[in-house]
Parts: C-alpha cells; sequence; structure tokens
C-alpha cells in the first residue's frame, strides 16, 4: 500500500543551513530514496519553497485569496514522498531513515493516487 | 545524527522571538542580551542531553527570564530597593507566560526590537551594527570584519547605539497600525542598507563581507514571514535574493568586477532566482507597486534573460520609468539612461545622461556611464575624460579596476 510521508519541520532552521548540511541531508535522502526505488517502492518526492512563497484560496462568497499558507505552525510543511510499503512498520522504518536530526514526518496513508496519464500522440485534437 | 550543531542552529533562528521578548520584559537591552546569554549557554548543555524542546524560544524565555530575576533579586538585596515598576512584574510571572508564547505576540515583539535598532536617531552605520548584533547575533568581531574596522571601534559604536537608544526612551506599548508601516519602512531600509555594504565588496573582502549579504536575507525573511502580506516587503526579500544569485559571477579570478551583460550566467544560483520570481509576482498582484517591488521587477528581467542580448530593455526602461515617478531620483534616471541606450541608442541616453551632472558630479557611477556613451557615439577624447574622472572618484579598486578596463580596451 502506499504512503505519504509529510516532511514539517522549522523553516527558518532549515532556511538557515549551510550549503554543507544542506547537500548532506539530501544526500541521507537520495541514499534512501535510491535504496527503495531498486526495490521499485518509491514514487513522487517533493521538495516545497517556503511558506512566504505561499498562497492560499479559501472559500468565500467570492473565492478569497490570501498571502501565506493555510495555517501558521511552529513547523512547516516542507515536502513529501510517497512509498509503497507493505505495511505501517515498513513505512515507519522508512520515516525514521530519512529523520534528519530536527522536525517530525507524518505518515499519512494514501487513498488514491492518479498519474498523469501520458498524452496520446495519435488523438486528435 | 549525534552531532550537536543543530543547537546553534536553533538558537540562531528564535534568537528575535526571544532577545524581544526578554527586552519587553527588562526594557533594557543589556540585561535582556545577559539573560539571552545564559539562557543559551544552558540549553547548550540541556539539549544536548534532553534533545530539542518542543517550543525552543519559550524555553529561552523563561530560563532567560528567571535567571535575570534572579540576578536582580540577588542584586537589590545589596542595593537600594529596586523601582515600583520592576517589582511589580517580578510577582507572578507563570500565567503571563502562557498568554505571551503566542506566535501574534512575538510578531509585535520582533518587530519592535528590529524597530529599536532601527531608531531614528541613530545613524545607518550603527543601526546595521546593532540590528546585526541584537537580532542577528553575529558577534562584535564578525560584525567588525565584515565592517572592515577594528574590533574595539565597532565594540564602542555598538555600545553607543545602545545609550542612545535607551535614552530615546523608546515605548514599549504594542505599536498601532500607522506606526507599524512606518516602523516596518525604516527596518527594510536597514536590511537593505545592510545588504548593500555587503554587495559593494569585491576582492578579498568579498568572503568577509557576503555574510552581510546572507544575515540581511535572513532578516528579511524573518520580517516577511511576520508580515505575509506585505507587497513591499516581499518586494525586498525578491531583490535581495535576485541580487544575490548573482554573487557567484561578479567577480572574476582575479577579484575583479565583471559588468552584468559578461557574466557567466550559468553560475547564478538557480534556487534563490526561482523564489525571488515567485515573491515579484505575489506582490504584483497587490497592484501597490512601490520601490522595492520595482527594482525586484527589474532584476527579475535580467534574470530571466538566458544571455544578455535576450536582455528585455524595452520592459526595464519602462519599470524604470514607473520608479522614476515614484521615487525620483537622479540615479533612478542614470540607471534609465542605460536602458534607453538599448532601446533608442547612445545618443538618445547621454541627452538623458547629461542634465544630471550637476547632482551627480561626485558619482564615479554616472562618469562611467557618461564615459560609456560617448565611446559608443566615437567621442573618444571626451569619453577618455569622463572615465578618468571615474576612476578619481571610484570607491574601492574594483571599481576604479572596471573603469581602467574601459579605457584599456579604448588603447
Amino acid at each position: 500500500m502506499q504512503y505519504a510521508i509529510l516532511c514539517y519541520d522549522s523553516e527558518a532552521v532549515v532556511g538557515s543551513w549551510s550549503k554543507e548540511r544542506d547537500d548532506a541531508v539530501m544526500a541521507q535522502s537520495l541514499a534512501v530514496k535510491t535504496a527503495l526505488a531498486a526495490e521499485g517502492r518509491m514514487g513522487p518526492t517533493l521538495r516545497l519553497m517556503p511558506t512566504t512563497t505561499a498562497t492560499t484560496v479559501r472559500v468565500g462568497a467570492q473565492p478569497v485569496v490570501l498571502d501565506g499558507p493555510f495555517a501558521e505552525t511552529k513547523e512547516q510543511l516542507l515536502g513529501f514522498y510517497v512509498v509503497e510499503c507493505n505495511d505501517l512498520n515498513e513505512a515507519i522504518d522508512i520515516a525514521k531513515r530519512l529523520l534528519h536530526g530536527s522536525g517530525a514526518m507524518e505518515i499519512r496513508p494514501i487513498k488514491a493516487l492518479w498519474n498523469v496519464p501520458a498524452p496520446d500522440s495519435t488523438a486528435s485534437d | 545524527m549525534t552531532d550537536n550543531s543543530w543547537i546553534a542552529t536553533t538558537l540562531a533562528c528564535v534568537r528575535p522571538q526571544a532577545m524581544s521578548a526578554l527586552l519587553r520584559y527588562f526594557r533594557d537591552l543589556d540585561t535582556a542580551e545577559e539573560a539571552f546569554q545564559e539562557a543559551s549557554l544552558r540549553a547548550i548543555k540541556n539539549w544536548a542531553t534532553n534533545g530539542p524542546p518542543r517550543d525552543p524560544a519559550a524555553w529561552l524565555i523563561l530560563v532567560g527570564r528567571n535567571f535575570a530575576l534572579d540576578e536582580a533579586r540577588r542584586k537589590s538585596r545589596t542595593q537600594p530597593f529596586a523601582d515600583e515598576e520592576a517589582v511589580a512584574s517580578i510577582e507572578d510571572p507563570e500565567p503571563d507566560l502562557a498568554d505571551r508564547l503566542d506566535d501574534s505576540h512575538y510578531r509585535d515583539d520582533v518587530l519592535r526590537l528590529m524597530f529599536i535598532c532601527c531608531h531614528p536617531d541613530l545613524p545607518a552605520t550603527q543601526q546595521i551594527a546593532l540590528a546585526l548584533r541584537m537580532v542577528s547575533g553575529l558577534t562584535v568581531k564578525e560584525i567588525a570584519r565584515a565592517f572592515l574596522v577594528g574590533e574595539s571601534a565597532m565594540e564602542q559604536r555598538i555600545t553607543r547605539a545602545k545609550r542612545r537608544v535607551m535614552a530615546a526612551n523608546v515605548p514599549f506599548e504594542a505599536p498601532g497600525a500607522a506606526e507599524r508601516s512606518e516602523r516596518l519602512s525604516a527596518v527594510a531600509a536597514m536590511i537593505y542598507l545592510s545588504f548593500n555594504e555587503g554587495y559593494a565588496a569585491s576582492g578579498g573582502e568579498v568572503h568577509v563581507r557576503a555574510s552581510l549579504c546572507e544575515e540581511a536575507i535572513r532578516l528579511a525573511r524573518l520580517l516577511l514571514r511576520l508580515f505575509q502580506s506585505e507587497p513591499e516587503i516581499m518586494g525586498l526579500l525578491a531583490l535581495l535574493l535576485l541580487q544575490h544569485a548573482r554573487a557567484p559571477a561578479r567577480l572574476d579570478a582575479d577579484g575583479n568586477l565583471v559588468l552584468l551583460e559578461d557574466q557567466d550566467r550559468s553560475l547564478w544560483d538557480r534556487d534563490a532566482i526561482a523564489e525571488g520570481l515567485v515573491l515579484v509576482d505575489k506582490a504584483l498582484r497587490h497592484r501597490r507597486p512601490g520601490p522595492y517591488q520595482l527594482q525586484a521587477a527589474i532584476a527579475a528581467v535580467h534574470a530571466h534573460a538566458a544571455r544578455a542580448e535576450d536582455t528585455d530593455w524595452a520592459e526595464i526602461n519602462a519599470l524604470y520609468r514607473i520608479l522614476e515617478r515614484l521615487q525620483p531620483s537622479p540615479v533612478v534616471t542614470l540607471n534609465r539612461a542605460v536602458a534607453v541606450s538599448k532601446v533608442d541608442g547612445p545618443a538618445a541616453a547621454l541627452e538623458l545622461v547629461e542634465p544630471l551632472s550637476d547632482r551627480l558630479a561626485g558619482y564615479f557611477h554616472f562618469h562611467g556611464v557618461k564615459g560609456a556613451l560617448l565611446l559608443q557615439l566615437g567621442r573618444e577624447r571626451e569619453a577618455q575624460e569622463a572615465f578618468d574622472r571615474a576612476i578619481s572618484l571610484a570607491n574601492t579598486a574594483a571599481e576604479a579596476a572596471h573603469i581602467r578596463m574601459h579605457l584599456d580596451r579604448m588603447k
């Protein structure tokens, strides 16, 4: 079953990392991803820009557009991984391997994941 | 991960919130600083054993406050009784504390601290030094190096700044809306100045002064996190990111300035550019143009060009036109003239530049631009004169070297 592993951490702290630290954390992440990919269990991964680049669209009488993230939190959502696991314990093990000294990983089972179908080059417009 | 470098990073990150809260309680910069120092020392020991607290800022504030209160009690046993106000605040801090640990209070606290550092009574040099010491937490030694002055000279500068600020009787209540916007401008101006100090560096100074650029960006980020929907603050951060993105390409192997048009764009920091462009987009949606947004938009036009030849100079000219109307200045017109020269040719640009000669007579860049335009028009003797004038006015070796390059090319 597929799980999303959501990465939370203080973006102020993460944004202050030296290049060396950032490279080291990325290398650690890459090592885990490479190993999982070799087992055919690695899904999409993404790293987000800081919440100061976020824009939120909310329901209102008219849709309301606001600067900033959905919620101001002490730690921010920085990115996520999608992984294929046999059970929750496997997902937890992977999350532990991804921990990098600060923050937290939230494991959320995926109900459904749609892949964007490749454009059909024979279809007419 | 067993290394404890995360402690130092965390301390640096929560410093603004913790320092500013302590300043609010004690209304004295030195007391707040000592309290924060002590709390940090304890954090280094405590967190290494127990791991990170859930709320590092709150932890530091609590420990720092208790330490400073204990010190005050200790001293009051041997000295005349502490004044009424200070005694009243000692009474029962606990219920207060829970209330004050809210993020929205941090916002006012941090802004107040930044505004204190940017107090109008302080000259710009003192403002920057104080902000770097109090908010960024750079050591006096680091700040001294960044400004190329001796450590004791910088120590004095900071002490003088603190004294002047404390004498100015700064209000410690939460600022109202009008005050807040005025304060934001003052803080933004300080951050921009600080960035430019670092950006102007060249040659051997670069690595030392680059920290000024990085700290300015950090402070701009902090300000934007606190004021998420202020387009000028988005513009400020975007401008700093877009300019700093070019830093790896700004100097050649000999430490000389490389002009924007000659830079190796593959060396530009693409992540910084991407973030800067996003912020420009966000800011422009507000339709409240301002100087930082416009300068950022101009930097964005450069960032979009894969090669110098692809630069949309007409767009840059249009943006400078708006900037000229908003914030007229001969320097802005000079910069616009460069764009005009690319769109309408050097003669048209020179027409814009010549009337500026009275006001910009002492500005090396004016003579540099004038010389370049004259050169393009084949007026070599006049170009030579302009370049010679520019060299005599150059502030740094790199600026002079850059003009000298023009002169060399003429021979």
